[in-house]
């Protein structure tokens, strides 16, 4: 009977997403209360001793799906691999992560299984034996808790919802699977904008400037104090549409999830739309002139002052801080 | 080309959410419902490709008669008409029970593309697109934001962290529409009375050529456990009336000692 789970590592150019490792992290405790193996399924081109390392993480096996067609991502390329994958594994449980790749490839994959998925997941359980999946709905106004008829149950995590997996020094079983297929969709190029830039969904902090910001060049601001806390900077979708910020920086129900341990929100009022982006954040911090903003419902600690005045102190106050 | 959108309404995103007694779904009594807003920009982008090459639009939803005022929406954008999927055997159809009756009607449509929403905002699943593609044995792209239309061919950009992906694909395909794809219109008055005289088309069970047991909750792979509030948060120290650099000390002292994030 599957008891195994078995994790989707996604890799671009060679590197692990860092849900990779959050997956084998969670992954490990569910795969020991089922009482099965933790595996998980690379796929690419030239990524065998990629592969390998996992074993390192706690990942007993690793099905390999490595070739020319798997170089840049395709749904059906992928998501016949990890398919593959989990019927090989026979696993009971099969993880990926909500990221771009993972929101396209994992319902195909459950599609190809014939089974249920659940999806962006910010808690897992085994209840009786059984995977039980916590998910924000309705703008994350409300939880809904899922189970799955089928086997494997299929799960999208939430970046940033469990901690990584340490690195413990064991070795993996290395399994090569040759899949092929003749996808109809390909992609033919990929275009790099946020080189050098901490990526918001996998961002530790975050810095997010709202309508208050009140112009593109005053993000500078925020910026500098992002940069002292190494933090990666977001965007309310007011601020987005007025043209403070570029699209790629929006948090919220139409822009990015995020899950950082803290979130500080400048100028933003806490419209549901950006709630919905942000809610699960560890630590809210809110800075708004308006006391009646509904971010500060929502935020653990509060200024009520002007942003302009707030921020500027707030660096030298944390530059001070992580000097001592 | 024939263009069919796939629509969901949905809550409206300010509306109050309560959850039902029984704990098995929402109260949806006293609701505002809406045409999910991601599906707006698939029902703007078919309207704006016939606009472009001529051909037919057609939405698709799965619902209780509640549903046919999204349609109607949608009808008074400019699609030409529609179909709605309704039987009381569909009650309770998860993900894949929808693509599996959504799938019926495009099969009997037989579209050049279909385009939806990137995901519906009740439960953000983003699901059924992927079990309609995979159906129908179509390519599939998730999220798109730019979408270029090149014979029968389409030329998709995707958003993905720290960039962009440029994907093509052959047609037929079932492609999701992501916000930054177009701005949708409003429907005009004369759209709206319109809207009133086009065509909406039943299509129950008997004509998806499934059993009862496909669709509904018996035959959901995903059971509802139960919904739950969220936790409630205990009120935040919110500091006010005091000069700024001591409030901001006084932060920054808590996100290290209290809340230990610094």
């Amino acid at each position: 009977m599957a008891s195994g789970v078995l994790i989707f590592a996604e890799q671009r150019e060679g590197k692990f997403r860092k849900v990779a490792f959050e997956l084998l992290n969670i992954g490990k405790q569910i795969a020991d209360k089922l009482g099965g193996p933790l595996s998980a399924v690379v796929v690419g081109k030239g990524i065998k001793d990629l592969a390998s390392s996992l074993g390192k993480y706690g990942a007993q096996k690793v099905y390999v799906i490595d070739g020319d067609q798997f170089a840049l991502y395709s749904t059906e390329a992928y998501a016949s691999a990890v398919a593959e994958a989990a019927k090989k594994a026979d696993a009971a449980v099969l993880l990926t992560g909500n990221t771009a790749m993972g929101k396209d490839l994992t319902p195909r994959v459950a599609a190809k299984l014939g089974v249920g998925m659940a999806t962006d997941c910010t808690a897992l359980e085994v209840e009786g034996g059984k995977l039980i999946a916590t998910r924000p709905v309705y703008s994350g106004k409300c939880y809904l808790k899922v189970e799955f008829a089928g086997t494997p149950a299929v799960a999208s995590v939430r970046p940033n919802t469990y901690p990584t997996a340490s690195e413990a020094g064991g070795t993996a079983e290395l399994v090569e699977i040759s899949v092929s297929v003749e996808p109809k969709a390909k992609v033919k190029e990929v275009i790099k904008t946020g080189e050098g830039k901490i990526e918001l969904t996998e961002a530790e902090r975050i810095v997010s400037g709202g309508r208050g910001i009140k112009d593109k060049a005053n993000f500078k601001i925020l910026e500098e104090l992002a940069s002292v806390i190494k933090a990666a900077v977001g965007a309310s979708r007011a601020a987005v549409d007025s043209g403070y910020a570029t699209v790629d920086m929006q948090v919220g129900q139409t822009g990015k999830i995020v899950n950082p341990t803290l979130y500080m929100a400048f100028g933003i009022s806490g419209a549901i739309q950006h709630l919905a982006g942000m809610r699960t954040s560890k630590v809210i911090v809110a800075v708004n002139k308006d006391p009646e903003a509904p971010i500060f419902q929502k935020a653990d600690y509060g200024i009520v002052d002007d942003l302009f005045k707030v921020a500027p102190i707030m660096t030298e106050e944390f530059k001070k801080l992580l000097k001592e | 080309m024939k263009v069919v959108v796939c629509m969901k309404q949905t809550p409206d995103t300010e509306a109050t959410i309560k959850i039902a007694s029984d704990g098995k779904g929402i109260e949806e009594q006293n609701i505002k419902w809406i045409m999910s807003p991601y599906d707006e920009f698939a029902v703007e982008e078919a309207i704006r490709i016939k606009e472009k090459q001529g051909g037919e639009t057609v939405v698709v939803t799965l619902g209780t008669e509640r549903v046919v005022e999204a349609m109607r929406t949608a009808l008074a954008m400019g699609i030409d008409r529609g179909v709605h999927c309704v039987d009381p055997a569909f009650v309770g159809s998860d993900a894949l029970a929808t693509a599996k009756i959504l799938a019926s009607v495009i099969k009997a449509e037989n579209p050049d593309l279909v385009l939806c929403g990137r995901q519906g905002i009740d439960l953000d699943q983003a699901q059924v697109p992927a079990y309609l593609a995979e159906i129908l044995g179509w390519p599939q792209v998730y999220a798109v934001a730019k979408l270029e239309i090149q014979g029968n061919k389409a030329i998709c950009n995707r958003r993905i962290e720290g960039g962009e992906e440029i994907v093509e694909t052959s047609l037929p395909a079932v492609l999701t529409c992501d916000k930054g794809l177009n701005e949708p219109r409003y429907a005009s008055l004369p759209g709206i009375m319109k809207a009133k005289k086009k065509e909406i088309k039943k299509w129950t069970l008997a004509q998806t050529g499934l059993s009862a047991n496909d669709v509904g909750a018996s035959g959901a792979k995903l059971k509802v456990v139960g919904y739950m509030p969220l936790p409630e948060r205990p009120p935040g120290k919110i500091f006010k009336e005091q000069d700024t650099a001591e409030m901001v000390k006084q932060v920054v002292k808590l996100l290290r000692e209290e809340a230990k994030v610094i």
